[in-house]
């Protein structure tokens, strides 16, 4: 229960030294000799860690028609379903054509080569937590998931925050567009999720 | 080299499809089956195209600066919106400004193409001012095209960047408005009561920057910092004498105490169904309450909860009694209320959106639409530097409203989506009609009621970005039309008269930019300019379009809608459209009045040939067969009720009203004869 926060604040670390060293990447080092804007390894850790990081929302979501959420929840989980796949696909096609490890959407975290276990990106629901929710049914489950959602979302627009808080970070066109649609979305979703669990919680009264 | 071959196959393409287009006039009134802009062949310059009643008068590639021709769709230069100002067309792109001089609509010619990198270069033109917005990071005070480097640096550039273009080929630089979140839209507001200001409304949704770069900025929630750049619009004002002096005068939080619930917007089948359940519970000494205009049915938990409190708030203990039932009756709509749009809790960031996308002000009406977050607002904007909010709606198959348009009588109001914020392909046969689409609401006060969503009707692969973008009105007098842009869905003309039954009447689609994989292109803005449709194509250019006379729309319209001259116009900046007294005008109205049946058709051919007759005629001559005409038609009014088909009362209602509109045409023309 403990290993997958120090998981966490390993993230928060890794994060902190790229902001610090703002070191390019190999591939963008290669290509910082044409007109494209550098990018840097802070780009591509926050790229390649939304891929784990949306692909555990996905599944969060794909559970909403077999534990019985309500037709809001599920609705909204149809949504996040859409959203986050396109968004996995614009991270992955990104990281392809700039020759940048591309790591597989898997649910437990961010898969960087050469780690044993997948990274879990801010936000991202512990095994527990995921444990938990896939054992809620009906009112409980939307109850679980709207919390955790919002704790997910809230870790995307953290990793927006750490992305434009590194130096050389987020110059390349395509990247501030992701993050700025990544924060404007997420941030408008987070406000629909918090009046859904306002209601749930009033209606349980 | 390669490239150039491409171009040139372009044009020739291009050539030949406004050949193609000419040669005949499709009078139907039914699309191409089966649709096709299903299947068009990708490639960049030299995709397959397909249009109906719509012409490409031009195709325009970007000028050298603004293009990568290595890389097609190179992100650093996408074309973005557009504004314009006489024979000039402002392009904004990634990269800078390209300003096209469209007097030749054939062959539009670069007149000024200046690099100043940060996106997106939004633009607006009002007099000898050009306003460009700027939000990336990589904007730069001197327009540098070396980006920024620091997370703090006072080189950087994200708000409103001021020229003077006195000299439309010598643009000069005034000054630049910083803002905290930087600019992602802005809208220029003229106020009917202030000429010498002109105001802009600045609406950014990317991150908020340091306080270190610029001061007082803080994203932290407003209870803990009354200053916070989150929650609130900024109104800039330039004065116009002294542009140099623009300046932020006011940061409104239009998004106080928002509690509109999101909901499905319903649609009347929707309301209809609620009706009648409400008045079958109702029958039943059943509970109902009144939910965004719907009455909807209180459930029996809420009820049997409220019946219980009503019988402790009066000391009693048991069931409740008749009289109990009476004071809930009476009470039900406060308590749902209440229950519904609780106080603001106390502790955390207030709920709602903390920014707009855009807002688009319609100062002839003193009213706004602004795209904010998870809502469409409504604002009073009589006085312009302080907008306040009067309505807001919320629709949960909305994600993030992007943008408004308002119908010229300001009777409705266009609300579009842009879910995924444009990059996202979102037109797939997968994608839900009602999910980033139009969504059509008619305005009466302050209260908003949705009636249904409109969206591009030809399925888009997964390799072409597409959502509901940038539109303005097509005049066209009697009808609300409107030209948009789709992105990679190309551009949908559509017609939103009857705001519960929107229908495509032209479109223009190419294929994908690849077949293989998802590279941003398409239209970022539609906009109709003195006559054309004109388009910034995000990789492609700029196109002019014009429209072609067909079962939906007459030539006899089209002649109408070019008569409607502007001298400038922003999108965001609405401009009421007001047609001259005009026989084409007549005539159009003629024309609706054919297509809908609306007058038995001898009265229609005796209204057509007086109409001519007149026209020939001139000063008193021409005046009194006019005159004689508005009495034949007022006659023809009080007739008309009898022939319309028993059972279509509304349509026998929308008719007498267009004969009346008719009526005002042709004494219009009467009292303009001389």
């Amino acid at each position: 229960m403990k290993t997958p926060f120090l998981v966490v604040i390993a993230t928060a670390a890794c994060t902190a030294a790229t902001v610090h060293q703002a070191t390019l990447s190999p591939a963008a080092q290669a290509k910082a000799a044409s007109s494209h804007p550098p990018y840097t390894a802070a780009d591509v850790h926050f790229v390649a860690g939304m891929i784990g990081h949306h692909a555990q929302a996905i599944q969060m979501a794909g559970w909403a028609p077999s534990h019985g959420g309500s037709a809001a929840v599920r609705t909204l989980c149809e949504r996040i379903v859409v959203a986050q796949n396109d968004e996995i696909a614009f991270a992955q096609r990104w990281l392809r054509e700039h020759n940048e490890f591309v790591p597989p959407a898997d649910p437990r975290g961010h898969v960087m080569p050469g780690m044993d276990h997948p990274m879990l990106m801010p936000g991202m629901l512990t095994p527990d937590q995921m444990a938990q929710l896939d054992a809620a049914r009906g009112r409980e489950f939307d109850r679980l998931f709207l919390t955790f959602m919002i704790q997910h979302h809230q870790g995307a627009i953290t990793m927006v925050a750490q992305l434009l808080a590194a130096p050389g970070a987020a110059q390349d066109g395509p990247i501030f567009r992701f993050a700025a649609d990544v924060n404007a979305d997420q941030t408008t979703e987070i406000d629909r999720m918090t009046r859904m669990l306002d209601d749930l919680n009033r209606s349980a009264q | 080299m390669k490239s150039q071959s491409l171009f040139a196959l372009f044009a020739i393409v291009a050539l030949s499809a406004a050949a193609c287009a000419t040669s005949k006039v499709n009078m139907s009134m039914t699309a191409p089956s089966p649709d096709p802009r299903v299947g068009l062949r990708a490639g960049w310059m030299n995709a397959a195209q397909a249009a109906w009643n719509i012409r490409l008068v031009s195709t325009t590639p970007p000028s050298p600066d603004f293009i990568n021709r290595s890389t097609p769709g190179d992100f650093q230069f996408i074309n973005s919106d557009l504004s314009f100002s006489g024979p000039y067309v402002f392009q904004g792109n990634f990269s800078g400004v390209q300003v096209w001089d469209m007097s030749n609509p054939r062959s539009p010619r670069l007149h000024k193409a200046f690099v100043c990198p940060g996106s997106q270069s939004d633009v607006s033109v009002y007099r000898n001012l050009l306003f460009v917005s700027g939000e990336a990071l990589n904007g730069r005070t001197d327009c540098g095209t070396q980006g920024v480097t620091d997370t703090v640096s006072h080189d950087r550039l994200r708000g409103i960047r001021i020229f003077d273009i006195t000299d439309v080929a010598n643009p000069r630089h005034i000054t630049d408005v910083q803002t905290c979140r930087g600019s992602h839209t802005h809208t220029v507001v003229t106020s009917p009561t202030d000429a010498d200001n002109v105001y802009i409304y600045v609406s950014g949704s990317a991150p908020v920057r340091s306080p270190n770069e610029l001061a007082g900025c803080s994203a932290a929630p407003p209870d803990s910092n009354p200053n916070s750049a989150l929650f609130r619009i900024e109104v800039i004002q330039v004065p116009l004498a002294h542009p140099e002096q623009a300046r932020i005068v006011n940061s409104p939080r239009i998004f106080n105490d928002l509690t509109q619930a999101p909901s499905h917007g319903e649609t009347p089948e929707d309301v209809a169904a609620a009706a009648k359940a409400a008045a079958e519970a109702r029958a039943t000494g059943g509970f109902t309450a009144t939910r965004n205009g719907v009455e909807i049915v209180l459930g029996p938990r809420f009820v049997t909860f409220r019946l219980d409190s009503i019988v402790k708030a009066r000391g009693g203990t048991g069931a409740p009694t008749a009289a109990d039932s009476a004071v809930l009756r009476t009470n039900a709509q406060v308590i749902f209320d209440r229950s519904v749009n609780p106080p603001l809790r106390g502790n955390g960031p207030p709920p709602g959106p903390t920014q707009c996308h855009d807002i688009t002000v319609y100062p002839a009406i003193g009213l706004a639409g602004g795209a904010c977050g998870g809502y469409g607002l409504l604002l009073d904007i009589r006085d312009v530097a302080n907008p306040k909010r009067i309505g807001a709606v919320a629709d949960s198959n909305f994600s993030f409203w992007h943008s408004a348009t308002f119908n010229n009588d300001g009777t409705k109001v266009l609300f579009t989506d842009e879910w995924g914020g444009g990059l996202q392909p979102r037109c797939r046969v997968t994608d839900k009609p009602e999910w980033d689409a139009d969504a059509i609401f008619t305005l009466a006060g302050a209260t908003m009621t949705f009636k249904s969503y409109y969206k591009l009707p030809a399925p888009q692969t997964p390799n072409e970005n597409c959502v509901a973008h940038n539109g303005t009105l097509i005049p066209i007098p009697g009808r609300d039309i409107m030209a948009q842009g789709w992105y990679q869905g190309g551009i949908s003309v559509f017609d939103w008269t009857d705001p519960a039954h929107p229908r495509e009447i032209a479109y223009f689609d190419r294929g994908p930019m690849d077949s293989t994989k998802l590279v941003g292109a398409g239209s970022w803005s539609a906009y109709w300019y003195n006559g054309y449709i004109v388009s910034s194509e995000i990789a492609r250019g700029l196109d002019i379009f014009e429209l072609q006379p067909s079962g939906f729309l007459s030539q006899n319209e089209i002649d109408a809608a070019k008569l409607v001259h502007f001298d400038y116009l922003n999108a965001q900046d609405q401009q009421q459209l007001v047609w001259p007294a005009s026989f084409v005008v007549a005539r159009a109205y003629l024309d609706q009045l054919a297509r809908s049946n609306g007058l038995a058709p001898e009265k229609l051919s005796a209204a057509r040939s007086a109409l001519a007759r007149a026209e020939k005629l001139s000063g008193q001559g021409r005046r009194d067969a006019l005159t004689q005409l508005a009495t034949q038609l007022n006659s023809d009014l009080r007739g008309a009720p009898q022939l319309v088909v028993d059972g279509q009362e509304q349509g026998r209602a929308a008719d007498q009203s267009k004969v009346r509109t008719l009526i005002g045409a042709v004494t219009d023309l009467a009292d303009a004869a001389r």
